[in-house]
């Protein structure tokens, strides 16, 4: 993987949120590379989801800068939507819409024609052979299906940078590795992933990894990595040692 | 149970947004038919068509002119000529004189009175026409104290000679009210534990389908007592309502009513999974129906007769006869009986059948 | 304590559980481990006495669960999946409710909740709505156990859960269990098999396997390699030129392989000799995890299927 710093997909520097008197996140930095799968990992109230907001240009930044593609989310909120996409556990398709639906909804979303539309559908439901299902609706589908769908769907207006919310928290363990076979091509065709997640397991496939605690980012590397830093066996065991809480271990 | 109860009440408590809107919402309804429609129906331009100008027709113009409903913006002799001012909405009825009408009442010939409404708005012309025909009759009635049966009068207005609307619509917002606030509160409130998954753990307890039905049920009883509580003292205090009839009568049957509107609720309850699915039901089987089939906006008479039959099925209509019955006309339960087993006969079949329906089981 | 025998449940034309058979002992803490959809929920729900199975019997301490629903309902408590608390009441308001409903106090019970109170006690006038996943979880717990039944049935508790909460909530499980209970739990999350003493892993309906953790690691029997020092995205396009017999899958930042023969390893060898670029891959023969392993146990069930 090319490290250089032209080479970043994601910049965020000394990045804070302030709500009122209290700091969601405090004055955080770190990078991703292009083609890079990235993991955002703490408990609730860590300050992932605010960070997750100002990355989406959601939420403006109280100070710091987060640059996504080179385009900061700060100055450029539009202009970041179109490129990212993103795909969360509970909410990213429309049940009661078939699958092509869903996909030109998608589409129309983030400006496509409807040609670009139907000739992109074209092309990966080939690739992927899913044509049959393509006038099914999503909600007859099996889970590992729906579950590849979405994360396609997110990626369809081809943006640079994906963000994935507990993509694979839950389901049967091969699906998940087909889940992943789909993400690694992904990211070897140079997209950008953002896993957030509090499922530890799935923060082991990610290539490096923040983890955020009282608003600031406690451990940053690879995942062997932390576990070198933090003298642990697993990433249970670093959540513990951040939170304090070792006496937990059994 | 007691444990259940307080636990409503505290739900009641902690959203005291909802808990203005339920107490609030039936002061503003009363308010608001107490006075639009009450105001709106002041100094009306009207018009009078006469081809004679005898002193009985003179009077009735001067009374129609002098009363606080009425102006008369003209007179004419051909009604034709008022064709236009109608459709510019300038005049919203004529009245038409017959010509020599104190010579016919005296020969006792039939007399043919014609009022034009404006039909556009149906419940005002409606309303325009019982007022002028009310003080029609009166002024007849004192000149030609023999003869006054040979004009036409409904006896509808018999008891109610000011027909003033706010009195038509006092039953009708209670009934609205209660059914609205019993109905759909708890059905929404048992769906909602449906849905949030505490049903679950409430089944798998100690606690026996009634005890959670009439844990949920006593709470609303009394916000609606409450509410009814409101919504008289206002009709009473504020319009001038009359109150002829008992008291004691009338709470008791709000009670029955609340009552039936809450094992409605009940029964809708069990037979929906979600808060969403039980408010649409409500709305649409309960709330419609309330307003266009109990009588107390459209009268049950000019209903074609299958709807007629239909809103013998419909509990409000029965609860409008009753509480019109007791405070307008201050007749008692020798009178209204019928109506109150026949709602009575509604609750315990409603409670019968949730009961029945309430599982012990999830589906 | 516990005894399923051929349990099936069907809605409609779907069968949520299909001949589920298996049976908790006494004070053991016993794990229900499948993916969402593998029918974890309907199971409890039937244990619960809130379902009827269609097919198949079972029994809680010799009480049979369609019968004598009464007093099971009695001397069991369920944690249903979802937050089964009341938002906009206080977490005391909760708690104090739930014990009325079951006809006893807070007080008589103290004791067995006291462990779990004492993470609840800074947030007692609290709304439960308010709480965050982790104390709202301990505190249904609390809910469940407050008429001190002998058995607990909890679905899915640390499911959405952060990784704190969850080894906080393990912890109280372990001290429950030691206090006499006897308790089942189900989890979607493998690496928790490790907490419960012996682990069903179920998979659209069906048992793939009952064993404790460690049994089911012995009766694994495949040979499993790991291998390491390459992005699993670049790795696994390569190891994928293995014959079919090879099941080849990402395991965090390792790609695992795992093959009958024990010279598998051979071919594996050869693959990575093709090109220079793949010495640095280092392999070593590995443990399986509950993962690996329930992997292997559903390729088995499914060719079991098929022929």
């Amino acid at each position: 993987m090319n490290y250089n710093t032209n080479n970043l997909s994601i910049k965020v520097e000394n990045l804070e949120r302030r709500f009122g008197n209290f700091t969601a996140v405090n004055k955080i930095s770190f990078s991703v590379r292009r083609g890079e799968i990235f993991g955002l990992l703490g408990a609730n109230g860590a300050g992932k989801t605010t960070t997750l907001r100002m990355l989406c240009g959601l939420l403006a930044p109280t100070s710091g800068t987060a640059l996504i593609d080179n385009t900061d989310v700060a100055r450029q909120p539009e202009k970041v939507r179109f490129k990212i996409g993103y795909m969360s556990q509970r909410f990213s398709l429309y049940e009661d819409l078939t699958v092509w639906e869903n996909f030109r909804f998608y589409g129309g979303v983030y400006g496509m024609s409807a040609k670009d539309i139907r000739k992109k559908f074209e092309d990966l439901s080939q690739r992927l052979n899913f044509g049959e299902q393509a006038d099914r609706l999503t909600r007859d589908l099996p889970l590992g299906w729906k579950q590849k769908l979405a994360f396609m769907v997110a990626a369809f207006h081809n943006p640079p940078v994906i963000f994935l919310d507990e993509p694979t928290s839950g389901v049967d363990p091969m699906v998940r590795r087909q889940f992943w076979d789909l993400i690694y091509e992904s990211a070897l065709a140079g997209t950008t992933i953002i896993v957030t997640t509090h499922y530890l397991d799935e923060a082991m496939y990610c290539d490096r990894l923040a983890i955020m605690a009282e608003g600031s980012i406690k451990a940053y590397g690879t995942p062997a990595g932390v576990l070198d830093e933090f003298k642990a066996v697993n990433m249970q065991e670093v959540f513990l040692k951040i939170a304090g809480k070792e006496a937990l271990l059994q | 149970m007691k444990a259940f109860i307080i636990k409503e009440i505290r739900h009641l408590l902690r959203d005291p947004r909802s808990l203005l809107i339920l107490i609030g919402m039936p002061v503003a309804q009363i308010l608001i038919f107490g006075y639009a429609i009450t105001t709106d129906l002041k100094e009306t331009d009207i018009a009078i068509v006469r081809q004679t100008n005898d002193p009985l027709s003179q009077l009735i113009i001067q009374h129609l002119d002098a009363s606080q409903w009425f102006r008369i913006k003209k007179i004419e002799t051909n009604s034709s000529r008022l064709e236009n001012d109608f459709r510019r909405g300038e005049i919203r009825m004529t009245v038409a004189l017959p010509d020599n009408m104190e010579k016919r009442l005296m020969q006792s010939s039939p007399l043919e009175i014609q009022l034009i409404g404006d039909a556009s708005d149906p419940n005002t012309a409606n309303l325009l026409a019982q007022y002028a025909k009310g003080i029609i009759r009166t002024t007849v009635a004192q000149s030609f104290p023999s003869q006054y049966s040979g004009i036409q009068v409904t006896s509808r207005m018999l008891y109610n000679e000011e027909i003033r609307s706010v009195f038509m619509f006092v039953p009708g917002t209670i009934v609205i009210l209660l059914m609205l606030l019993s109905a759909i509160m708890t059905s929404i409130s048992l769906t909602r534990e449906k849905e949030s998954g505490s049903m679950e753990v409430l089944l798998v307890s100690p606690l026996r389908p009634y005890e959670i039905i009439l844990g949920k049920v006593i709470p609303y009883i009394g916000l609606s007592f409450l509410n009814a509580a409101i919504i008289l003292l206002l009709a009473r205090f504020l319009f001038g309502m009359p109150f002829r009839g008992s008291m004691a009568l009338l709470l008791a049957e709000t009670v029955l009513f609340i009552a039936l509107a809450l094992s409605l609720g009940i029964f809708i309850s069990t037979i929906t999974l979600t808060q969403q699915m039980a408010m649409l039901l409500s709305m649409f089987a309960l709330m419609l129906p309330t307003i266009l089939l109990s009588g107390f906006i459209f009268p049950i008479e000019n209903m074609p007769l299958w709807l007629q039959y239909l809103s013998n099925l419909m509990p409000p209509r029965w609860f409008v006869v009753i509480i019109r019955g007791i405070m307008i006309r201050g007749i008692g339960l020798e009178y209204l009986w019928k109506e109150t087993l026949i709602l009575a006969g509604m609750t315990l079949i409603f409670i019968l059948l949730s009961i029945k329906k309430f599982k012990l089981r999830l589906e | 304590m516990v005894i399923l025998n051929r349990v099936s449940k069907t809605f409609g034309k779907i069968k949520a559980l299909d001949e589920v058979t298996f049976q908790v002992n006494e004070g053991e803490l016993f794990g229900v481990i499948g993916p969402d959809g593998a029918g974890k929920t309907t199971l409890f729900r039937i244990l619960a006495t809130l379902l009827l199975p269609t097919e198949g019997h079972a029994t809680i301490k010799k009480h049979d669960v369609v019968q004598d629903f009464g007093v099971l309902r009695k001397i069991t408590g369920y944690m249903p999946g979802q937050f089964s608390l009341y938002p906009d009441l206080t977490v005391e308001e909760n708690l104090e409710f739930y014990a009325r409903v079951f006809r006893t106090r807070v007080e008589d019970n103290y004791s067995l909740i006291r462990d779990i109170f004492t993470y609840l006690e800074p947030f007692r006038k609290r709304r439960a709505g308010n709480l965050s996943g982790g104390m709202k979880q301990k505190l249904a717990l609390s809910c469940a156990l407050i008429h001190r039944p002998e058995i607990l049935l909890l679905d899915e508790p640390t499911t959405g859960v952060d990784p704190v909460s969850r080894a906080e909530f393990w912890g109280l499980l372990h001290n429950l269990q030691k206090q006499g209970l006897t308790i089942l739990v189900s989890t979607p999350y493998m690496d928790e098999a490790a907490h419960c003493n012996r682990i069903a892993l179920l998979r659209q309906g069906r048992i793939l396997g009952v064993n404790t953790p460690k049994g089911l690691q012995e009766e694994y029997s495949l040979h499993l390699w790991g291998l390491k020092g390459e992005r699993p995205a670049l790795l696994l396009p390569l190891l994928r030129q293995l014959p079919a017999e090879f099941r080849v899958y990402a395991a965090g930042q390792e790609v695992r392989v795992a093959c009958r023969e024990r010279n598998g390893i051979e071919k594996i060898k050869a693959l990575l000799e093709t090109s220079e670029k793949w010495d640095h891959i280092q392999i070593s023969l590995v443990q399986p995890d509950v993962e690996d392993c329930f992997i292997a146990l559903m390729q088995e069930n499914n060719e079991l299927q098929y022929k």
